[in-house]
């Protein structure tokens, strides 16, 4: 198609005119991201909740602040990523000086998922722009009110001769990356990523791929139950409804173990969803009507249908999927091969805990690894022996949130309050001193009040 | 190789059936000296290395074209398996004028080093070809001239200073550049050859035609084009307008110069007054970019190419944020949104019911 050799071509003489390589014009484009996210809150979540029903309090924790926090480190240290970095030097050059200084690449395509369609298209056109890059990004389809609500604001917040939406499906994709590209970012499954990766060898083009897999809960009886089971509810049905790369995709525990865990899973869900999860109006809605089917169809496979312990319903209208609990289903079953991507959570028991290591070892490996134990040793273990993107001990989904937090929170908590607020007790010493861990102390001891009123709150 | 190993990784080595001996060499020691269970050398040509581009890698390292890039990038695709490429380009050198007698000679012997004590011009890291002010060309050509005579003497054939072209195919390769009238007329030092012995003598030459496949395709040999230009900073649209290169290389002593080409011209690495010797610096990346790469080498640069950096983030299960479990509500959004902005005023108001 003509149109996208054409983006291309005013995108690179933008790039050859040397203009996004300033500090300044970066740092402008990264103001207006963030302009765009405070102006536009509403219409984002209203966006995400026509896509896919995703409830604002999922919109904003794991979307919005997520895209601010990103806009905020970028504004906060580009200066020192700009920086060039000096290298010591050997007595083989000297004499001599040396430094490794970062380059723009050139023309960034960006391909972007449905699942979180705000997070995953503007997160690396922050880094792009970061970086100095001119950008197209090509948000899913399969996510359309964002799609269309990216294409109109994008252009009015953003430089348009360097940043550019293109909207459309396979025609549009396929000729986009018919073009040459300096880099392509790709989030999505395997199966296109491969499409995407073939494209780029036609030209050498360097790609990531951000892609998912089967992310593995390893739960020793060690373990809390209840906040255990809190943990992986919330990282499961509270990403999307399953629909996320990094939400777990399969228990494995002890078999002698597993009715406990499987009952504080029970309670908790009954918790958070109410008798009724197909009517909760926090949770996700299946995305499109395939997804849907596809879903079924794991959990009407005869190997896996009388071992559904918990929910199971559906409501094809609503494109809804209770939250559903399969213990033991065969490793050959679809459920056990495949990469979920929804409300269905296999447990898998084994004998021995070392077993459970054995079969994610037989897995391919996944974007993330959970376990849950409070034996240092097999926590040693797991840490050592199971390759993963990315893991995390006694939790779910948090650490791609964790990574940005960490970073600027305490700092900026420190600067923004300070002692002129009235408040004497020294609990507030504590919270403001004391990173993010120390604020859930205090927190801790009024749960009580805060967590049992489900509709509304009793103290406003 | 040693990165890879220093990751940890079980390796299989595919030298170049180009230079059998050396094949023949690693094929012998390596199971002598290294755990045989885990490092592997397999020999062959097209057979072997398409068998072993068939099988799912976790990595692939490829050094050589960008043709046979794309054939190892397009297999790696079927398995999502990440590569590194560490392919060519020309690597142009531009030489501001310089006039300080000593300076010239230092510049001239670099340059000469450079391309003709890199495997006689078949390193991918060799000055490809030079770019000069039309005014000072003479100059840097005659001191030229006298370094190679001072390298390799009068007949560089009898030198053992300088090595052959590999083979027979590449030699007809180099030979159909000087044998091309538009390009031979442009031969002012050198042009002798003698197939026999795979030899080429180190040529230079004056203003070959911009048109000319000596001026399009990387050369990989002893022939050195001088590109004159009218003024010197000419010669940073010159390079942009090309596909980038995996190094270029600048001779001047002109701070805003300097300034201007780091600053303007991509490259996988940039080199000032030297040649090639940036590549025995392991502090610094090796790698190219757009045409020729991706992925980088060298040092601990090579360890990170072969290791994946697996973020791991360890939480206590207590105390547990109660506020992120659903059912949700105003006040609980309410309230994660004044803490995640650090709103601790408000935080507090909401906490103690003062606030809606």
């Amino acid at each position: 198609m003509a149109d996208a050799a054409r983006v291309v071509r005013k995108l690179r003489d933008t790039f050859s005119s040397g203009r996004t390589r300033s500090y300044e014009w970066r740092i402008a484009q990264l103001k207006q991201t963030m302009k765009l996210v405070d102006e536009n809150e509403n219409e984002i979540i209203e966006a995400l909740s026509q896509d896919i029903c995703k409830p604002p309090f999922e919109s904003f924790f794991a979307e919005i602040s997520l895209i601010k926090a990103s806009c905020k480190v970028a504004i906060k240290e580009l200066k020192s990523w700009m920086a060039p970095e000096k290298v010591s030097t050997t007595l083989t050059v000297f004499p001599s000086k040396a430094e490794i200084v970062p380059e723009p690449l050139g023309a960034a395509l960006i391909i972007s998922a449905w699942n979180y369609p705000f997070l995953l298209s503007m997160d690396p056109v922050i880094g792009a722009i970061a970086a100095g890059n001119v950008v197209v990004l090509k948000p899913s389809e399969v996510a359309p009110a964002t799609s269309s609500l990216l294409a109109s604001l994008i252009p009015q917040y953003l430089d348009d001769d360097a940043i550019r939406v293109v909207e459309g499906s396979v025609a549009e994709t396929t000729s986009l990356l018919e073009q040459k590209w300096d880099k392509i970012f790709y989030t999505g499954s395997a199966k296109i990523g491969r499409i995407v990766m073939a494209a780029a060898a036609k030209h050498l083009t360097p790609v990531t791929l951000e892609l998912g897999g089967k992310c593995p809960v390893i739960v020793d009886p060690t373990v809390d139950l209840e906040v255990t089971a809190r943990r992986i509810v919330a990282g499961k049905w509270g990403s999307n409804n399953g629909q996320a790369c990094i939400a777990p995709d399969y228990i494995i525990t002890l078999e002698s173990f597993a009715p406990k865990l499987i009952d504080a899973l029970k309670n908790t869900l009954e918790k958070f969803y109410g008798k009724d999860p197909v009517q909760s109006a926090d949770l996700s809605h299946i995305v499109n009507l395939s997804h849907f089917v596809r879903l079924t169809r794991l959990l009407d496979d005869p190997k896996v249908s009388d071992r559904v312990i918990y929910g199971g319903q559906r409501d094809e209208k609503q494109l809804m999927i209770a939250p559903t609990l399969v213990l033991d289903a065969p490793m050959d079953s679809l459920i056990m091969i495949e990469e979920i991507f929804g409300p269905l959570l296999p447990i898998i028991t084994v004998q021995k805990m070392e077993e459970a290591l054995e079969i994610v070892g037989s897995l391919s490996k996944p974007l993330a690894a959970y376990v849950f134990t409070k034996n240092k040793k097999f926590e040693r273990q797991v840490v050592a022996s199971v390759s993963a993107g990315g893991m995390l001990v006694n939790d779910t989904a948090l650490h791609v949130r964790f990574k940005l937090q960490i970073i600027i929170y305490p700092l900026e908590g420190l600067e923004k309050v300070g002692w002129d607020h009235t408040m004497e007790s020294s609990h507030l010493k504590l919270l403001v001193i004391k990173r993010l861990y120390s604020i859930e102390v205090s927190w801790e001891i009024s749960r009580q009040d805060i967590l049992h009123t489900p509709q509304e709150s009793k103290i406003l | 190789m040693i990165g890879a190993i220093a990751a940890g990784n079980a390796v299989v080595l595919k030298p170049s059936e180009i230079a059998p001996a050396t094949s023949k060499l690693l094929a012998t020691l390596i199971p002598r000296y290294l755990d045989n269970s885990v490092i592997k050398v397999v020999e062959g040509g097209i057979a072997e290395s398409t068998q072993l581009l068939e099988h799912k890698w976790d990595k692939i390292f490829f050094t050589g074209s960008a043709r046979v890039g794309k054939i190892i990038m397009s297999a790696a695709a079927k398995h999502l398996t990440p590569v590194t490429m560490e392919l060519g380009g020309k690597c142009p050198t531009i030489v501001d004028s310089i006039l300080n007698k000593k300076e010239l000679v230092v510049t001239a012997k670099r340059i000469a080093f450079g391309k003709w004590s890199t495997n006689n011009g078949q390193a991918c890291l060799s000055p490809d070809y030079l770019l000069v002010g039309e005014k000072f060309a003479e100059t840097l050509i005659e001191a030229l001239k006298r370094t190679i005579e001072r390298f390799f003497g009068e007949d560089p054939s009898t030198s053992g200073d300088i090595s052959r072209i590999v083979n027979q195919n590449q030699f007809l390769r180099l030979k159909k550049y000087l044998e091309d009238p538009s390009i031979a007329q442009s031969v002012v030092y050198g042009g002798k050859y003698d197939e026999s012995k795979l030899y080429i003598q180190p040529t230079i030459l004056l203003d070959p035609p911009l048109t000319s496949e000596i001026m399009n395709d990387e050369i990989f040999g002893p022939l050195l084009p001088v590109i004159t230009l009218k003024r010197i900073e000419e010669s940073i649209d010159f390079i942009n307008s090309r596909p980038k290169p995996l190094c270029i290389y600048l001779f001047s002593n002109n701070k805003d110069l300097k300034e201007r080409v780091a600053s303007e011209t991509s490259s996988g690495s940039l080199a000032v007054n030297d040649t090639i010797i940036q590549f025995a610096l392991d502090t610094l990346p090796f790698g190219g970019v757009g045409e020729s790469g991706f992925g980088m080498s060298h040092g601990k640069f090579s360890f990170d190419t072969f290791s994946h950096p697996k973020g791991i983030l360890y939480r206590g299960l207590f105390p547990d944020f109660t506020l992120r479990y659903p059912p949700w509500n105003e006040f609980k959004l309410g309230f994660v949104k004044a803490f995640l902005q650090f709103d601790y005023f408000n935080l507090i108001l909401l906490w103690l019911g003062l606030k809606k």
